[in-house]
Order: structure tokens, then C-alpha cells, then sequence
């Protein structure tokens, strides 16, 4: 493959309850969306270790999404509170990194929102896309 | 190294009409740890399951792949399979290939492509899954019902009938609800009393049931099967268990000037008292806000005059803590307050009321011993005019009203308009509404016997504003039908006001774990398939808690809660998730980090002794997670600082497996 028709890659957490079911429902409802967004379940957005997120970018993605539960909806009552935090924290020293901003992203979307998570992953893989690869932190030497 | 067994499914044509089949499971096998890989048309079919069972058998496969659609949906048949085929449940992973893939992608390459990706990064995680086995907890015996309204009191009878243990917990002096204030019932016009109070009787009788009145639950904690919950008995400064209910307190109590709730505050009554003749159970409560002995020590009548020595003014608030298998919502509605709607005079004139205060001025219980006189003047009145739909269905006034239809007034105002027409042939009635909704059995020949048979004035139209002119009630509406502007001069105007959960319901949803709507409505598990089960496992809905309902509606939602928790008393054991969090005690610095955060309080810490590489015994402190109590949400193992804390079947090394597969 040739590097200039690289596609973006980008990998989205979803929590089981809410978002994972979001993006279920957008498949149930055929609503397209980029085949560069793959998704890794987690039991709740406050699964996500801070490390995880390095490991994709260590590895090559070009952005990283996390969808939860609305903010009070958790169905743990508080993760996504957590998860705001911690990744408004993480995220603000990616950027510093090089990471732009732009790459990292924390949606609420609900079991119900078929239509958001769709339109969100449509509106995330673009912006990836416009800002084009990410070398800032990854590591070549994972790549055979 | 584990053998693992791939096994992609068309779903017919619904995945390989964009995903090639083959070429994913041809891809597959080369993957580290893959020993077979095949495709099938239908994976979940009896035929596609025994293809595993038999694969499981014939390659000594230790772990599964199963390319098909969401885990949602067939995680646990294909858990089953592996379980038929003697692997352990939980080494089996779903790529979702269908939702995820198939349904949302176009093309044959793009489609096949990603389906390749994500059955890597499924194969790569069960190379690191572990057989996990679930813990199992007894269960509590006994259910808890919020709330005792016509939902509460059918739940607990359906309970207690199949021989479990009940107790009611409702904040007022008795339950019945809102039942207990209404006159007739539609569709058929029996008295609500007459079907009501009965069955507060079998539930005063119920061997079976307790009902702590006035009282409500202060704290939960536990799981499904093990609740811990505290009740709070408010002081009534009468001993229950004493009390007969003979009323002769009520009586004497000097203070008689005390705005009757019951009443909708259109009578009065005494500092001491018993909401209804049928009140169960039937015993005094003291309102201390009036109460004179209470306020300043001055009085003491009912304490005089009552001959079974009940009253006990040094009462203290109490509370009980006891354990319940399953915990069921039942806290019911309210109607809104009418306070922002100013345009129908609410507030100013005595002779606007809401429907509610309708059924108590019909009720030969209330305030006017059922006869219909407007409230100002106690006379007949001769114009009624009906609003329906007072702020409901408002998107535009959220502010003040609701959004949502609130389901239950078309129906009840027919009711009172026909039998206003019934027992005062000489009163015209009006009733103003955007559409008559008359869904339900024997509902919309109702509607039709008020209009055709008692000939009340249906007019399709808002009422624009409401304003006192003497003793009449001016009433500016618009005929949408006829394109006209009428003017009615009213004697009394009746609002039909939205209904929305009681107040009380957010934090105890928050205390239960729970989730809501955006309007307070308790949310169901899932809003076709599993209407009276709350997202939180052991917690059902009962009635208008979870969204307008009428009482037949209210009735068969209780009955079916009560049989969803019957089917959870009767096990002895539950199953837990075993996908719970432990730590590795040599790595624990006992910090607390993860107590502090874990939401269900499952960690606790205990002295270990330890072994030093110098032979001498150290003691440390290490935490140690209750894995009945952990619900795995995976909290903990975020903010642990030297990566002690792990959650099984989602560990840090196999969600990091899954991302290096997918970044490759
Ligand atoms: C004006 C009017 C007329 C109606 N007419 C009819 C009719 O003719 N036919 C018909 O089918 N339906 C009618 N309805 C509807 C009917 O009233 C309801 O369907 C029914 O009362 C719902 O019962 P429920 O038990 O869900 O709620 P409720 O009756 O509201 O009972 C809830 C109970 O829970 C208690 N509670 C609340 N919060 C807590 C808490 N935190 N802890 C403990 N206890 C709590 C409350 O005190 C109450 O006793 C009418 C409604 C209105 C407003
Ligand atoms: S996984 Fe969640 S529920 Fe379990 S111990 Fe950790 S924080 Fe508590
Ligand atoms: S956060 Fe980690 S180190 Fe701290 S107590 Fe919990 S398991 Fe031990
Ligand atoms: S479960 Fe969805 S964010 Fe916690």
C-alpha cells in the first residue's frame, strides 16, 4: 500500500451500556460511518487507562475516541465522571506532546443515539483525516 | 499457548452480502494460536453450534472466535455452546462483524478488510483470556416495595401470595395512593373506593406483608439479591401497635385549622389525624408543624381522651435496617403544580381547580360530601368548562409544563364531564382540547357516550386565559374547528394538569443506582423487551413511576414486577458476573486509591503477612475486593499507581492485545 492513500486509523472505546449499544443501533439502523473507526469494548468509559490511549498512538492510530454514558447515566452512577477528568488531563498533555487536541475526543452517547454515534464517528474520522497522519508518538519499531 | 477455533458467520446474507466470509477465515488462520477456522451460513443454529461443539472436541480447541454479529445478542448462546462442548464459558470472544461492519459498510473490500482486523483483535484477546468462574451469593428471601399506591399494593399482594415476605415502605400515614382520593373510574364508573380499599385490607391482613407507613428509605446498599436498606419510621407520636383507629383523638384535638392534604387543602383538618375512613393501616399520626404539646408543650387533650393509652409524644424518629432479595419502584406521580400558569387563574380564583380537586369535591368522602358546589361560594355551578393537556405535550413551555402526552387525562376528563352531564342534566359542559386520545379497551365508546349520549360540548381549541369577573369565571378560547373566538362565562373551570414522578424519586433513583429519563420517569431495562426491570439488577418498576399509566395499565405492570421478582426469590443462588476486579496483593501498597473510587464500596483492606527475601514476617496492608459486591466496572484498576488492580475478562493486557491487533 502506498503511504500516500494511507487510511486514517482510529480506535474507539465504548462502554458496554450505553455506547457500544449506540453503535449497535446505528448498525441496526444502517447509518454508515468510516470503516477507519474501529471499536474496542470496555465495561464503562472509566475502564480507559490513560495507558491504552499512549499504546494506540505508541502503535500508529491516528486518533482516539471514547464514547460513554451521558454524563449521571453511567450505569456504574460516577465512571464518566472519572473519565472526563482524567482524559481532559490526559489529553491537554498530549496536545502539549504534538497530539493535536483534535485527534482525542470524549462523546456521551446513549443506547438510544444511533444517529449521534454515526454522526459522531463521521465528524471525528474527518477531522482525523484533515490533520493526516500521526508521527508525533509513534514508535517505529513496532512496525515490522 | 491456547488453541483457538475461529468460526465466521454469514447471517445469511446480512454479513456476507459485504464481508467475504472465506477470505476472513482464511486470513484468520494465520494467526497466532488459531489451530481451525471455517465459516457458516447461521453460527447460532443449532446446526452452526454443534460445528463448534464438534470442532472443540476433533482440534482440542481451548478457545473460541466467533465473527458474527453484536456480543448484545449472542454472547450468551455462544457461551452456552462452549459450555455444552467442556470449555469454560468465558474463553469465548465475538468479533461484531455484523453491526460494526457488514450493516454499516458498502463495499466488498472495505467490508472484509475491517472484519479481518476486528476477528484479530478478538483472536488476540482470547490468547489471553483466563477460564473464569462466576461466584455465587444466596439470596434474600424478602422483597421491598417503594411506595403504596395501587402499583405497590398489587406488587406486594402478587408477592406475598406466591409465600415470600414483603414490606411496603410509603411516606404518607397510609397507602392507597392516588386511587384512594379518586371518585369514579373510567371506563367503567366503579367507585375507586369500592375496588380499592378492599384489597388494603388483604394487605392489612397478609401474614405475609408489612407495611411501614410514614416512613421511607434512607440508604441502600448491596446487590441484586442482598440488599442492605435502612427505613426511616418518621415519629407520629403514636404507637401503632396500640392504636385502634376509634378517632376519639381526632375528635377532641383542639387545633381543627390544618389544611387537609387529602382534601387538596379544600377542607381542614386536626393536628392529629387519619387521612380516610379506610386509611390502612388505620391509626393517628400527629402533624408536629401544628400540633400544640409538641410546639409548646401546651395541650395534651389526646392524651386524655385516648383509651388505649397510644399517644407517646417523646416518639422518636426510628430506624430499621433489613435485607431484601429484590426491590421494587413503585413511588407513583403528582400532578404538576399550576403556580406558572397564570393565564387560567389558577392561583386567583378558588373556583379554578385541578382535576384531582374534581374527584374530591365529587367524592362523598369529601369536602363537600360529593356534592358538586364551586368552592368560593358553595353554590351549584351551571357552566363547567374542561381544559385538557395543562402542560402536557408543551415542547414549547418546558419551562412550566411537560413535554410528553401525559396519557391519562382524556380519559378521566370524559369522566367527569359525563357524569357531571349524568347527576346535573342542567349544567352545560365544555370541554377544550388539542385531540381526544382514547386508546384502550372500551375507551374510545366512552369518549363517544360523553359527546353523543350526554351531549357535553367537545370543542377542539386552547383556552387562551381565564380571568374572575364577579362571581363568573370569563373563559377566552378559540374553535379551531369553526375558526371562531368564544367567550364563556364559567362558574367553574376544571385543569387538567400533566402528571410527572413524585419529587422523591431522583435521589432515591441515585441511592438505587438507577436510571431516569430526562423527565424523572424511572428507565426500563429495555423499553420493548424488559419493561418492569430497572438497568440495575434486583431493582423492578411498578405503575406511573416508570410513565403515565391508568390503573388497568398500572395494575398488569405490577403484577408482571411482582412476578419478575418472584422468579429471582425462588433461587437460592444467584450467579455473579465473574468479570470483577481483583488485586495482586505483592504489588499492593495499600494506598486506598481504589477504595476511594469504587462506587459500590467492594474494597476493603485487610493485614497480610509477608514473607521477606531476609526470612523475616512483614505485615501490609493490601486490599482485597469483595467479588459479590464489585459490579466490574473497572474504576479501580485506572487509578491504581503500581498496577496491582486488574478487572478479569477485560485485564490491561488484553485490552491492550486488542488495540496492537488493530493498529498493526
Ligand atoms: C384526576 C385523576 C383522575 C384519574 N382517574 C382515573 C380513572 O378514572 N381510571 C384510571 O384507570 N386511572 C385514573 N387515574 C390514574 C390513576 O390515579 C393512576 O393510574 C394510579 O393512581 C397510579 O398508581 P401508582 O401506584 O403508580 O401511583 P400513586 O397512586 O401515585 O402511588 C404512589 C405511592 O407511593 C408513595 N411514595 C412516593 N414516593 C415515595 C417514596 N420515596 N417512598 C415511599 N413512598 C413513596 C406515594 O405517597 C403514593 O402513596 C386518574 C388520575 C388523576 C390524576
Ligand atoms: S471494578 Fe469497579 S466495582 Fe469493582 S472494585 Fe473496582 S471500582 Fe469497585
Ligand atoms: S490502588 Fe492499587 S496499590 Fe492502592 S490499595 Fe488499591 S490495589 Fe493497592
Ligand atoms: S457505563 Fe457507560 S460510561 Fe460508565
Amino acid at each position: 500500500m502506498q503511504v500516500n492513500e494511507r487510511k486514517p486509523l482510529i480506535v474507539a472505546f465504548c462502554c458496554n451500556w450505553c455506547s457500544y449499544a449506540g453503535a449497535d443501533l446505528a448498525g441496526n439502523n444502517r447509518l454508515s460511518y468510516p470503516a477507519d473507526v474501529k471499536i474496542i469494548k470496555v465495561p464503562c468509559s472509566c475502564r480507559v487507562n490513560p495507558m491504552f490511549i499512549l499504546r494506540a498512538f505508541q502503535r500508529g492510530a491516528d486518533g482516539v475516541i471514547l464514547c460513554g454514558c451521558h454524563p449521571g447515566d453511567c450505569h456504574y452512577t460516577s465512571g464518566n465522571y472519572y473519565t472526563r477528568r482524567r482524559m481532559a488531563l490526559l489529553f491537554s498533555m498530549l496536545d502539549y506532546l504534538g497530539i493535536e487536541k483534535e485527534r482525542t475526543r470524549v462523546e456521551w452517547v446513549s443506547a438510544a443515539e444511533g444517529a449521534k454515534f454515526a454522526a459522531t464517528m463521521n465528524d471525528f474520522a474527518q477531522t482525523v483525516a484533515a490533520l493526516g497522519e500521526n508521527k508525533r508518538l509513534e514508535d517505529l519499531r513496532c512496525k515490522k | 499457548m491456547q488453541r483457538i477455533g475461529v468460526f465466521v458467520c454469514w447471517c445469511g446474507s446480512n454479513i456476507a452480502g459485504t464481508v467475504d466470509v472465506q477470505a476472513v477465515s482464511e486470513a484468520l488462520k494465520n494467526e497466532p494460536g488459531v489451530v481451525f477456522s471455517a465459516n457458516y451460513q447461521y453460527m447460532c443454529s443449532q446446526a452452526g453450534q454443534n460445528m463448534i461443539i464438534e470442532a472443540v472436541k476433533e482440534h482440542n480447541l481451548t478457545g473460541i472466535v466467533v465473527c458474527s454479529c453484536s456480543p448484545r445478542m449472542h454472547e450468551a448462546t455462544f457461551r452456552k455452546t462452549a459450555a455444552a462442548a467442556g470449555l469454560n464459558p468465558y474463553m469465548v470472544e465475538i468479533a461484531n462483524i455484523r453491526e460494526q461492519c457488514s450493516w454499516v459498510h458498502k463495499d466488498m473490500l472495505t467490508g472484509t478488510e475491517k472484519a479481518i482486523i476486528l476477528g484479530k483483535a478478538a483472536v488476540a484477546k482470547v490468547n489471553l483470556n483466563t477460564p473464569l468462574v462466576a461466584g455465587e451469593t444466596p439470596v434474600t428471601k424478602r422483597a421491598l416495595v417503594i411506595g403504596g399506591g395501587i402499583a405497590g399494593i398489587q406488587t406486594a399482594l402478587d408477592i406475598a401470595e406466591a409465600g415470600f415476605p414483603v414490606d411496603i415502605v410509603e411516606t404518607k400515614p397510609t397507602i392507597g395512593g392516588k386511587m384512594a382520593q379518586l371518585d369514579k373510574t373510567f371506563p367503567t364508573l366503579d367507585c375507586a373506593a369500592c375496588i380499592l380499599t378492599p384489597k388494603m385490607v388483604d394487605v392489612a391482613q397478609n401474614e405475609n406483608i408489612r407495611i411501614f407507613s410514614y416512613s421511607e428509605v434512607t440508604e441502600v446498599k448491596g446487590f441484586v439479591g442482598n440488599f442492605d436498606v435502612t427505613v426511616k419510621k418518621k415519629a407520629r407520636y403514636v404507637n401503632e401497635d396500640i392504636c385502634t383507629g376509634c378517632g376519639a383523638c381526632v375528635e377532641k384535638c383542639p387545633m381543627k385549622k390544618v389544611p387537609n392534604e387529602f382534601n387538596l387543602n379544600m377542607d381542614n383538618r386536626s393536628a392529629i389525624y387519619i387521612p380516610f375512613a379506610q386509611a390502612v393501616p388505620k391509626v393517628a399520626t400527629i402533624d408536629p408543624n401544628h400540633c400544640n404539646m409538641l410546639k409548646n408543650g401546651r395541650c395534651g387533650v389526646c392524651s386524655k381522651v385516648c383509651a388505649a393509652g397510644a399517644i407517646d409524644y417523646k416518639q422518636k424518629d426510628e430506624y430499621i435496617q433489613e435485607k431484601y432479595g429484590a426491590i421494587v419502584v413503585a413511588t407513583g406521580f403528582n400532578p404538576i403544580s399550576m403556580d406558572k400558569f397564570d393565564e387560567y387563574a389558577y392561583n386567583q380564583s378558588k373556583d379554578v381547580i385541578t382535576s384531582l380537586e374534581f374527584e374530591r369535591l365529587t367524592n362523598a368522602a369529601g369536602p363537600t360530601a360529593g356534592k358538586l358546589l364551586r368552592p368560593s361560594d358553595l353554590k351549584h355551578p351551571h357552566t363547567i368548562v374542561f381544559v385538557q393537556c395543562v402542560g402536557s405535550r408543551c415542547a414549547a413551555c418546558a419551562e412550566k409544563g411537560k413535554e410528553y402526552c401525559s396519557k391519562i387525562c382524556c380519559m378521566y376528563t370524559a369522566k367527569h364531564a359525563m357524569l357531571t352531564r349524568d347527576k346535573y342534566p342542567d349544567t352545560e359542559v365544555y370541554v377544550f382540547y388539542i385531540d381526544v386520545r382514547t386508546p384502550g379497551k372500551s375507551f374510545d365508546e366512552f369518549y363517544r357516550r360523553a359527546v353523543e349520549e350526554y351531549g357535553v360540548h367537545y370543542i377542539k381549541g386552547m383556552v387562551g386565559k381565564v380571568f374572575p369577573e364577579g362571581d363568573k369565571l370569563k373563559v377566552q378560547a378559540s374553535d379551531l374547528l369553526n375558526n371562531k373566538q368564544l367567550h364563556i362565562d364559567a362558574d367553574l373551570v376544571v385543569l387538567a394538569a400533566a402528571i410527572e414522578p413524585d419529587k422523591s424519586a431522583r435521589p432515591l433513583a441515585t441511592m438505587l443506582t438507577a436510571s431516569m429519563d430526562t423527565n424523572d420517569f424511572f428507565t426500563e431495562a429495555h423499553p420493548k423487551l424488559r419493561p418492569v426491570e430497572s438497568p440495575t439488577a434486583g431493582v423492578f418498576l411498578s405503575g406511573t413511576c416508570q410513565g403515565p399509566k391508568d390503573i388497568p395499565e398500572t395494575v398488569s405492570q405490577a403484577s408482571a414486577a411482582a412476578a419478575k421478582v418472584i422468579s429471582l426469590l425462588v433461587k437460592d443462588k444467584l450467579k455473579g458476573n465473574p468479570c470483577v476486579a481483583s488485586s495482586d496483593e505483592l504489588m499492593c501498597n495499600g494506598c486506598s486509591s481504589c477504595e476511594r473510587v469504587c462506587p459500590y464500596g467492594a474494597i476493603t483492606y485487610e493485614d497480610k503477612e509477608f514473607r521477606m527475601p531476609d526470612r523475616t514476617v512483614a505485615i501490609r496492608r493490601v486490599a482485597k475486593v469483595n467479588p459479590a459486591v464489585c459490579q466490574g466496572c473497572g474504576c479501580c484498576t485506572v487509578v491504581c499507581p503500581s498496577g496491582a488492580m486488574d478487572l478479569r475478562g477485560f485485564a490491561n493486557r488484553q485490552i491492550i492485545a486488542e488495540v496492537d491487533a488493530i493498529c498493526k
